[in-house]
């Protein structure tokens, strides 16, 4: 058993699907996440998922997806400041890596820009 | 003689009877054939497992699902084929979770009365082996025996 269901947990959703689940997340959370399945959280909890795999910021509380064998997917919210620090560090750090990669693509695409929607097509 | 290559089943939830069955007839064939391998489930799959093989005829090696997936993650073990058991969508979104974090080459394993749309859901990097069976194993060992490794 994972460390979560000791923990103090509200579930926001109950034995859905994942898709469900992650929509869910997107619709009601201050700021959404899109992590790797495997993405630590807690002391010992991977989290399993089909990607993107969304995790949500409401106020001090992070809702993220648990997933169950034979129960499917919940949506648990569990109050966590450290974990949320944590993930937006992880985003801040996606971000420097692909606006490194950016410099080279955007040089390649860089030009005048389209005047027409079909001009977009021409390239 | 080299290392045995390593396989690696996992089984979804239980409550379907073909799934026990066809974990059983893999992993023994899997074994004549020289792979290594490894069934991960829940406890109550496990549990299944145990009391249906109790000498360890057939399945050497069990382990928890969750543990493995953390032990795959932090790259302490890994395989080189894994066969994802699933009848559910939870079952599928295990196989996605597997299909990110493991190198392994990926089957999914699909069956159950809506076998043929949770294989189509399936959008992840895999090879789907795709049987409507529930309790008839036949539809779905057939498949699996055309499978080359």
């Amino acid at each position: 058993m994972s460390c979560i269901e000791q923990m103090k947990y509200k579930l926001h959703l109950e034995r859905t699907s994942f898709k469900e689940a992650r929509e869910y997340i997107e619709k009601n959370s201050d700021e959404v996440y899109y992590i790797n399945p495997g993405y630590k959280l807690f002391k010992d909890y991977y989290i399993i998922g089909v990607p993107p795999v969304a995790m949500g910021v409401r106020g001090t509380e992070l809702l993220f997806t648990y997933v169950k064998p034979c129960h499917g997917t919940f949506v648990m919210g569990i109050d966590s400041e450290e974990e949320i620090a944590r993930l937006r560090e992880n985003e801040a750090e996606k971000i420097k890596k692909s606006l490194t990669k950016g410099d080279v693509k955007g040089k390649a695409v860089s030009g005048p820009a389209p005047a027409s929607y079909s001009d977009m097509w021409k390239k | 003689m080299g290392e045995s290559k390593k396989a690696l089943l996992v089984m979804g939830c239980p409550e379907v009877p073909v799934q026990m069955s066809m974990v059983i007839y893999l992993s023994h064939k899997l074994k004549k054939s020289g792979w290594d391998v490894t069934v991960a489930g829940t406890d109550a799959a496990v549990k299944l497992l145990k009391v249906a093989d109790p000498e360890s005829y057939y399945v050497q090696k069990t382990v928890d699902l969750d543990e493995l997936i953390g032990d795959v993650v932090e790259k302490k073990i890994d395989f080189d084929v894994c066969f994802a058991f699933m009848h559910s969508d939870a079952g599928m979104t295990y196989g996605a979770t597997f299909s990110a974090i493991s190198k392994a080459r990926l089957f999914a394993v699909v069956f159950g009365k809506n076998a043929e749309a949770l294989g189509e859901s399936i959008d992840y990097p895999v090879e789907k082996i795709v049987a409507k069976a529930v309790h008839n194993p036949n539809p779905l060992k057939n498949k699996i025996d055309k499978v080359v490794l």
